[in-house]
């Protein structure tokens, strides 16, 4: 039973995850000196699933490194404090072709943190953005490489992207904020 | 959870509270390995360390974790200010305070020196870096996590602290550490240098995991970590040590002793370290000594108590 308004389901998820996975071997011409990097926490079980679909049909693995973020947001003194993580980037990032991989794409300002964390560990060849859901209300000029799905919503809504990883089922859902805060 | 403001003693920190810290401590360190050991979390920050004893080791990991999380570090030593000219330790506290620094981290010969400061300051927060002979919480937290990483959960290890346990407000810390998660201490050393207090908690109630055995050989029996005590030679009063040369012969962790531990024990020192009188200079350098490693984790523990303490509330963000 799930919980909100469903707006993809795990067979939906997967087939997007796919087609992400094809757009960026296409458009970096291949898997030379590519590596993924998932936002913790849900972009890092999103980036295996990525690099699981290349390797299934390019035949060769592409490196999946985990992100924290949680040093460099610019709310820290504003909300409640985030537990930080280890940062593991097991090839490096330096002179790589860096895919950013996260759940969903709101204000901006996760990738904003992300951007700096990364420059903080190397200076990567290239840096793109790929995200499962773009919900729009961006505040800062960023924007995907790569989405899975555009999701019109309003800012009352929360936008849930599910993974068995972290949540036990496989889905993406909109629940209302009021909702979201008693789960 | 009420937000924490002050960090005076582990006596008052929950196993889930020690366990969440050491947890952010680990994802600190992998920070401090990278070629540009800097983030941007407490920009903006000023905090102020006020050492009126002398120390190298504490007071440059405090400066260190605070400028690798970007708060601007303010050190202060007795001599120098105005501590020199007489002024109490309260108006200088709050001379400082008045200058909106967000956090004093202190260490003083006094215990409970940081108690009073805590009670008296009311924008500035009070890390106790070591208050006499009474307790030294980030020492503790460094032990613990040196332990955790290296023998997993502590629920029911055995912690042998051996030496001055008397003067020693490490040991002291390092006990209300070890109890929380679980652990069993047994502390070791001459009649006159273990206090009997340390059996009983804050309330009085008795402590069954704490015990006393004034044998080293039987103490380290099956032993899985062993803190070996500085003997504090400028704190000794007369008559607590029968001698050195005695001292030495009974207590010194030598490599017979720790061939007794169990295989792989760690051996921990909160130095600065007498080689050759509480441990023997071939362990202080060995395989089984994590000495070193310590230091390295006591920048990160430092790190994580001081974004724990400058930054937001204190509940998980919900994502």
């Amino acid at each position: 039973m799930t919980e909100g308004r469903l707006i993809l389901t795990g067979e939906e998820m997967r087939r997007a995850l796919t087609r992400i996975a094809h757009e960026v071997v296409e458009s970096n011409k291949g898997l030379d000196g590519l590596t993924l990097v998932g936002i913790r926490r849900r972009g890092v079980p999103l980036a295996r699933r990525i690099a699981d679909a290349i390797a299934s049909f390019e035949d060769a693995s592409v490196p999946v490194g985990a992100l924290d973020i949680n040093l460099y947001r610019d709310d820290l003194t504003s909300r409640p404090q985030p537990l930080v993580r280890p940062t593991e980037l097991p090839s490096g990032i330096e002179g790589k072709a860096v895919v950013l991989v996260d759940d969903v794409l709101f204000t901006g300002r996760t990738i904003r943190a992300a951007l700096n964390a990364l420059m903080d560990l190397g200076r990567p060849r290239i840096v793109q953005l790929a995200v499962l859901v773009d919900r729009g209300h961006h505040e800062l000029p960023i924007r995907a490489d790569y989405v899975g799905k555009n999701v019109p919503t309003s800012l009352d809504e929360i936008v849930e992207v599910r993974v068995p990883e972290v949540d036990g089922v496989e889905e993406v859902a909109i629940v209302e904020r009021v909702k979201a805060v008693s789960t | 959870m009420q937000r924490r403001r002050h960090v005076l003693d582990l006596d008052d920190f929950s196993r889930d509270e020690i366990t969440a810290l050491l947890d952010s401590a680990d994802a600190m360190r992998e920070l401090l390995s990278r070629s540009i050991k800097k983030a941007p979390s407490l920009r903006g920050k000023v905090v102020l360390t006020l050492f009126l004893e002398p120390s190298t080791r504490t007071r440059v990991s405090f400066e260190q974790a605070g400028k690798m999380l970007s708060a601007d570090v303010i050190n202060i030593s007795g001599s120098g200010s105005s501590a020199e000219k007489g002024e109490s330790l309260l108006n200088t506290a709050l001379t400082l305070q008045a200058m909106h620094a967000d956090l004093i981290v202190i260490r003083s010969p006094h215990s409970g020196a940081p108690y009073f400061l805590a009670r008296n300051l009311q924008r500035m927060g009070v890390v106790n870096a070591g208050d006499g002979r009474h307790a030294h919480p980030t020492q503790a937290l460094l032990d613990l996590m040196t332990m955790r990483h290296h023998i997993g959960e502590l629920e029911g290890k055995r912690v042998v602290i051996v030496g001055d346990v008397l003067h020693s407000r490490v040991a002291r810390s390092d006990v209300f550490g070890l109890q929380a998660l679980g652990a069993s201490v047994v502390l070791c050393g001459p009649p006159t240098l273990i206090p009997l207090d340390l059996l009983h908690g804050s309330e009085g109630e008795s402590l069954p995991d704490v015990n006393i055995e004034h044998d080293l050989d039987r103490a380290i029996e099956d032993a899985d970590a062993v803190i070996a005590l500085r003997i504090q030679q400028e704190r000794q009063g007369a008559g607590m040590l029968p001698s050195m040369r005695e001292y030495t012969r009974r207590w010194q962790v030598t490599e017979g002793r720790y061939r007794r531990a169990k295989p792989g024990a760690l051996l921990m020192h909160p130095g600065p370290m007498n080689e050759g009188v509480e441990i023997a200079s071939s362990l202080a350098h060995g395989p089984g000594s994590q000495i070193e490693e310590q230091v390295t984790n006591g920048v990160a523990v430092r790190m994580a108590l001081l974004y724990q303490l400058l930054t937001g509330g204190q509940e998980e963000a919900a994502e």
